[in-house]
């Protein structure tokens, strides 16, 4: 397991391999469907995105509510395909690392190649754990959309896996292979 | 014979707010079972590595009353209501729909209901969605699943022509689960209704989620073969736990098959995430 703190380095960007376990830690940003339809209307207005972009980390995923004697609440990936549409502009906005589950667009692949990011699969379905390594979370934008706001986290040695590395190669396509019997 | 028996309405919300917190906090013991022996059997190192992951999780949710997964669903109810019960003091179907709001936010779940276009939140899971079947006798039984999205999403129903046969139906189910690939959070339970109509099929695949356990056999022979013949076929399309690639793609299939019209042959296939999550009360 690659201990990592954010921002990556761009050594680490290219140095990173389809299949890697990471521990990451540093701060994150929350967003989905809705924030990434908003996030992306604001971007065509000429407005900037409600964090700084140029080496940020977004994490798909819509957190549960918080009980009070707990600083998060479970939060674990949603699928990213719906995410695809919008990612290439984030790309372009200079965010270098993507979380959620499940296999991205040929389009989103190819983005991410061209501007040496990556793509980080979170355990879909493990949010309770996953919401161990969360240290501080604020709202930040669009809080009338409750779960779907966007959340700035600080999180420490939280476990993923690279999906997508920065040379276009998919872990879900060689982890499957390798197993598949047809 | 005595006369019917009388249930209120406000029971039934107070008890359908506490299957809500049960049911999105606690993994069933047949899943946990399931999830124990995939642990045990799954060759991939990487997949064993997110089995023990998912146990973790199961346990660290139900020690600390937390949602096992952010998503808490749409708040799936069956009802199977005595013939001989009657419901006073109020709708039924507003009883349960209360029953939701209240248990959505005494135990801090994810409130994931929405309007299809402006994608304003009801903030507070309603609606409901509430399938009730009369039964024999005089208890109502209520249970409740919370469907995540990420596996309802790529649920499908196809209508297949009869000349495509069960053989048509196998290869419909793996494509279902192969074209979902890592997206539905494998390992996963494949529920199939063959034959019925279009709703019906649709509804039994659903309703076979909510009421069947993960460790009891089909007592349908025919249905059981085809279960077991899905399984192993599933599980050689090398998804595995979390899509990392792995021998467990599948904890347990469920199959239902009845009779339908001369030119049809429906089938329906409803994907469950690994949070097989039920619970059920008897009022």
């Amino acid at each position: 397991m690659r201990k990592i703190s954010l921002p990556f380095t761009l050594e680490e960007l290219g140095g990173i391999r389809a299949g890697d376990w990471l521990s990451l830690s540093g701060v994150v940003y929350t967003a989905r469907d809705e924030a990434h339809r908003r996030m992306t209307l604001a971007l065509a207005r000429g407005e900037s995105l409600p964090f700084p972009a140029p080496d940020a980390v977004v994490y798909y995923t819509g957190p549960s509510p918080a009980p009070p004697r707990l600083i998060f609440g479970s939060a674990g990936p949603t699928s990213s395909y719906r995410m695809d549409p919008y990612t290439p502009a984030l790309l372009a906005q200079g965010v270098k690392a993507f979380i959620g589950k499940g296999p991205r667009s040929p389009e989103v692949r190819q983005a991410l190649v061209e501007h040496q990011a990556l793509y980080l699969a979170a355990v879909g379905g493990a949010a309770a754990l996953l919401s161990r390594a969360v240290r501080e979370a604020r709202i930040i934008a669009y809080p009338e959309l409750g779960p779907e706001a966007v959340r700035r986290l600080r999180i420490e040695d939280m476990e993923l896996v690279c999906i997508n590395d920065a040379r276009g190669g998919d872990w879900y396509v060689s982890g499957q292979n390798s197993w598949r019997s047809l | 014979m005595s006369g019917p028996r009388y249930i209120q309405a406000e029971e039934i919300s107070s008890q359908v707010a506490e299957l809500c917190g049960l049911a999105c906090c606690r993994l069933p013991e047949d899943v946990l079972a399931c999830l124990s022996r995939a642990e045990k059997e799954e060759k991939s190192p990487v997949g064993r590595k997110v089995l023990t992951m998912l146990l973790e999780n199961a346990g660290l949710a139900r020690r600390e009353n937390i949602p096992l997964c952010q998503d808490c669903g749409t708040a799936v109810v069956w009802a199977n209501l005595g013939q001989e019960a009657l419901i006073r003091g109020g709708d039924f179907y507003q009883a349960i729909s209360r029953g939701v709001a209240l248990g959505y936010d005494k135990y801090y779940l994810r409130k994931s209901m929405a309007h299809p276009f402006s994608r304003a939140n009801s903030n507070d899971n309603t609606p409901p969605i509430v399938h009730l079947s009369l039964v024999p006798g005089r208890s109502l039984a209520l249970t409740l699943a919370p469907k995540g999205g990420g596996a309802e999403n790529v649920s499908r129903l196809f209508m297949l022509a009869p000349a495509l046969g069960r053989e048509g139906v196998v290869k419909a189910v793996l494509d279902t689960v192969d074209q979902a690939g890592a997206n539905p959070c494998p390992p996963l339970v494949v529920s199939l209704a063959v034959g019925g109509n279009m709703e019906d099929a649709a509804l039994r695949a659903k309703k076979n989620l909510l009421l069947r356990s993960l460790t009891e056999p089909n007592p349908d022979p025919e249905a059981a073969v085809l279960e077991e013949e899905l399984l192993a076929a599933v599980n050689r399309l090398g998804i595995g736990p979390a899509g990392l690639g792995g021998s467990v793609t599948c904890l347990r299939v469920l199959a239902d098959i009845k009779a339908c019209h001369i030119a049809s042959l429906p089938l329906a296939v409803n994907l469950q995430c690994h949070a097989a999550r039920h619970q059920t009360v008897v009022l």
